[in-house]
């Protein structure tokens, strides 16, 4: 069994603000990220796979086809995008790396057997920076 | 407890399948498929998984796990054409899985005591892409 892991990166802004708490609540709760006019991360996100060898390739993943997975899903409609007032979810959701690495496993998840119809190989889990010393991981079990 | 440590190698491959067609290759693996070949800094990440000597206070000396590592991989991979000059690279595709698993291959029997055991062998290919390979125990799977 192989475990590959591929490196993406997209730039994109937001702002950490709960609708269910008060102004003053949220400024304590979220510090600089609740400014209201939002700032910016460059993301580094990682995506590992696991599968066995294709005998005939020699490989555990068409890296292409991920790439074009995982550009389509997240890349495209993430990057340099106001993630609050661009991607839906985040209207009703809080953008935290960690809703995001749900919102990212999730949408690969829903997607994967249009682009990997096989049984292998499967998503494993996601990675994501949002800045080089915050990284949140989310295995692909973890969510539906 | 898990010691890891890095190396380095350049070494240039092409990936191509001979059984494949020209347009078969190219459409599997793109311009790795390039029958002139290309070439990767690629860096390796080896980690032994054992409990510390009780004299020594160390899994393994870090200066014997560099000279093997030295030995096993860094002095037949570094500057070589793979396909033509590491085998079994002649006769199976150097993919970053299959150069994981040579690697594994390479080490284990040189690191592997009552000790420790080899855990995992990382390879990046770029700093984009990488493969981890645990061997084949049922428990990886």
């Amino acid at each position: 069994m192989f475990h590959v892991t591929r490196r993406y990166e997209f730039a994109a802004s937001h702002r950490l603000h709960s609708v269910e708490l008060s102004e003053e609540r949220n400024r304590e709760l979220y510090g600089k990220c609740n400014n209201p006019y939002g700032h910016g991360h460059n993301y580094v996100i990682e995506v590992s796979v696991r599968g066995p060898l294709d005998d005939a390739t020699g490989r555990a993943v068409d890296t292409a086809r991920l790439d074009e997975l995982v550009r389509g899903q997240v890349i495209v409609p993430f990057d340099h995008r106001n993630l609050n007032a661009e991607v839906a979810v985040f209207s009703r959701t809080v953008p935290t790396s960690e809703n995001l690495g749900y919102e990212i496993c999730r949408r690969l998840k829903q997607h994967w057997k249009q682009a990997f119809p096989g049984e292998w190989p499967k998503l494993e889990r996601i990675r994501i920076g949002e800045t080089p010393r915050n990284i949140f991981e989310v295995g692909a079990d973890e969510i539906e | 407890m898990v010691i890891t440590r890095k190396v380095e190698f350049s070494a240039s491959h092409v990936c191509r399948n001979p059984q494949f067609s020209d347009e078969e290759n190219q459409r599997l693996f793109g311009p790795a498929a390039n029958p002139h070949g290309h070439g990767h800094n690629y860096v390796v990440e080896v980690s032994l998984r054992g409990d510390p000597d009780p004299v020594t206070g160390m899994v393994l000396d870090l200066k014997e796990l560099k000279e093997i590592l030295t030995r096993e991989i860094v002095d037949p991979y570094d500057h070589r054409f793979l396909n033509y000059e590491v085998p079994p690279f002649d006769r199976v595709v150097p993919t970053t899985e299959n150069i994981a698993r040579d690697i594994w291959q390479r080490l284990e029997p040189r690191l592997n005591d009552e000790r420790r055991q080899l855990h995992a062998v990382r390879v990046y290919e770029t700093p984009d892409l990488y493969v981890d390979y645990f061997g084949e125990h049922p428990c990886s799977t």
